[in-house]
């Protein structure tokens, strides 16, 4: 027992060593010493020779896209109505039992080849020992190298976060405090950032979002925070939590200013849309971060922005964050993996590859109403991102569509059949 | 963890399936999928309230008339364990009916008489959306409430009553005012049945 601790100790000692110097120093200061980027190479060049085994064995399934099916349920503008009308509703009924445009939304994408992660293995089967024993190394260095080193680096970021802030927290209001806190919290994002092994291009830095205005991206996972934090200083806004999430938002509340609401308050919308608008107008705060969609979709499109955050006023700093599937699924599924399940697969995976896109500021023009606001800017990220901007409410989720959907189908079918009353002499 | 649903679905069944519907290997497999992300229960069958979580299905005039067709009346121990769920076998039955119609379809020994895709059955699918007490005759108060589902509010009953009554009188030749399905096939006999109740499948 002893010969073990003896061996144990000084193992850990240059383990630690080695993680401070390579890892953590670098990260700190915002440079890179080069061995992600090797990590990368190897890993891009193994996949894509998995892929190309993959292809061999098996000819590559088209996916054939929904043909656009039979228009409308009458031939003409206007016609009366004929016994063959239900065959349109029935058609669009089974065809959106086949594949909806929603529902998909809401679970993990599909990959169109299989990246060597258990996880995403749908209909891939055994297709060569080389390719079974790759995935078997891959597991190996995913859950026996990689996560210890995650776990770890994600612990010291968060502690240094805590202890930071509070330090930060305790000088008084001169310029430097808030430049020690921006300068504190990159440092636990970009430490974090490491311990996920996240890989993030950004795009159109100029844009970047300013003190004083609302910065508004799409929702994938809470890593959204992490992935958007490395690269500039927001105030949050969100629900006050209990436990770790508690302790992390008093922290950093205590060296500048978030915008926690209690839980009841959340319900009382004049109060919410106040709170904020006083945050933005004040100048000198950070920028607040915002998703609109109000819920984690799964990244392949851009669902309904609530208008809530519309509604306040300010610029609006348009953000689009697509991540590339390829290496790692970003999407927590909240109703199927916990936090703690999610954030485990996260760090089992080959690496988080995202790109950032900051967008030229919006803001709302005459005569629009807050809802028009929103469905544009929501288009112009969903068409910088190359993500599918539908209308959908992401609430849909876990809510029933709502019955004036069906009442605008109804009126619809109805005009065709009888028209206008006007019309009709 | 989801991903390894067709793990679950076995050869044997596959081939049956195939059989039965005429669907190919991937299409069976790629169906499973779909048919197992709507199972939020994963009990292996699907309930009403299953297909009602498809919002495009919940705002369609006659969804819940399409549902009903995947739960017919007199359980059928192959398709359905209970009234109220379908299993796969059940599903991929109904959805056969809109598979298209290929112009040299082999006969790939089928159980018995029709495939599930012919005119015949495409027709007989829509006449059932109609005919919910399933006695093989439309009559006026079934056509009246699927005009009802379609319309919401916005026509009258009266309008609707005389729309109704016109739709029999032109359709019904043997006077008893319903519309029986031969009635219904010859009014139909014009219209492109295969193409409009026909969906692509991937592959």
């Amino acid at each position: 027992m002893e010969g073990f601790w003896a061996v144990f100790f000084p193992v850990l000692r240059v383990w630690f060593t080695c993680l401070v110097v390579l890892i953590m120093l670098p990260a700190m200061f915002g440079i890179s010493l080069g061995i992600t980027e090797t990590y990368m190479k190897i890993l891009l060049k193994t996949l894509e020779w998995a892929t190309h085994r993959i292809q061999r064995a098996s000819r590559a399934e088209e996916i054939l896209k929904r043909s656009a099916s039979n228009g409308e349920p009458k031939s003409a503008e206007r016609g009366d109505f004929t016994l063959s009308d239900v065959l349109y509703f029935s058609t669009r009924g089974i065809e959106s039992i086949v594949e909806d445009d929603v529902t998909q939304r809401f679970t993990s994408e599909e990959l169109v080849s299989w990246n060597l992660l258990t996880r995403t293995n749908n209909n891939f089967q055994y297709i060569s020992l080389r390719l079974t024993v790759l995935w078997g190394v891959g597991v190996v260095v995913r859950y026996c190298i990689l996560l210890p080193l995650r776990i770890t680096l994600t612990a010291i970021g968060l502690s240094w976060l805590v202890i930071g802030t509070t330090m930060v927290g305790f000088l008084p209001n001169f310029r430097v405090k808030g430049w020690l806190s921006e300068l504190v919290h990159l440092m636990c994002y970009r430490i974090c950032a490491r311990g996920l092994s996240a890989t993030i291009h950004y795009h159109n830095k100029q844009n970047r979002p300013k003190r004083g205005g609302i910065c508004v991206a799409n929702h994938t996972s809470p890593i959204d925070v992490v992935i958007l934090a490395n690269d500039g200083c927001y105030a949050m806004v969100g629900q006050v939590h209990g436990g770790l999430m508690g302790v992390l938002q008093r922290a950093m509340e205590r060296s500048c200013p978030h915008i926690w609401f209690e839980r009841a308050e959340m319900r009382d919308r004049h109060l919410v849309t106040q709170r904020l608008r006083d945050h933005v107008n004040n100048k000198t705060k950070l920028p607040i971060l915002i998703f609109p969609e109000g819920t984690c979709i799964n990244n392949t499109s851009v669902m309904m922005f609530k208008k809530g955050s519309f509604e306040i006023g300010g610029t609006i700093y348009p953000v689009a964050i697509k991540y590339d599937p390829q290496f790692g699924d970003a999407f927590w599924n909240s109703s199927k993996y916990s936090m703690v399940s999610y954030l485990l697969r996260m760090m089992t995976s080959w690496a988080i590859v995202c790109n950032v896109w900051y967008l030229p500021p919006m803001t709302q023009e005459e005569g629009e109403d807050a809802v028009q606001f929103a469905n544009r800017v929501k288009s112009t990220i969903a068409q910088q991102g190359g993500l599918v901007d539908l209308a959908w409410d992401g609430g849909l989720k876990r809510a029933k569509v709502k019955e004036s959907f069906k009442e605008q189908q109804q009126k619809k079918y109805s005009h065709m059949v009888v028209g206008d009353d006007s019309n009709k002499l | 963890m989801g991903s390894r649903a067709s793990s679950l679905l076995r050869e044997e069944d596959i081939e049956e399936i195939k059989k039965e519907t005429g669907f190919s290997h991937s299409q069976i497999t790629r169906l499973y999928s779909r048919f197992h992300s709507l199972d939020k229960g994963e009990n292996g069958a699907l309930s009403r309230e299953d297909f009602q979580r498809i919002p495009e299905l919940a705002i369609n005039p006659l969804g819940d008339r399409i549902i009903n067709a995947f739960f017919p009346e007199g359980t059928n121990k192959k398709y359905t364990a209970r009234e109220d769920q379908v299993n796969f076998r059940g599903f991929m039955r109904t959805l056969a009916h809109f598979r298209p119609v290929e112009d040299n379809e082999k006969n790939k020994d089928l159980t018995s008489g029709e495939p599930l895709n012919s005119r015949t059955n495409k027709l007989h699918f829509a006449f059932q959306l109609y005919d919910l007490d399933r006695d093989d005759k439309i009559s006026r108060d079934e056509l009246l409430q699927v005009l009802r589902m379609m319309v919401g509010v916005n026509i009258s009953d009266e309008q609707l009553g005389s729309i109704a009554d016109r739709t029999i009188q032109e359709a019904d030749t043997n006077g008893d005012m319903c519309i029986s399905f031969s009635e219904f096939t010859k009014v139909l006999e014009k219209v492109d049945v295969e193409q409009k109740m026909s969906i692509r499948f991937l592959h």
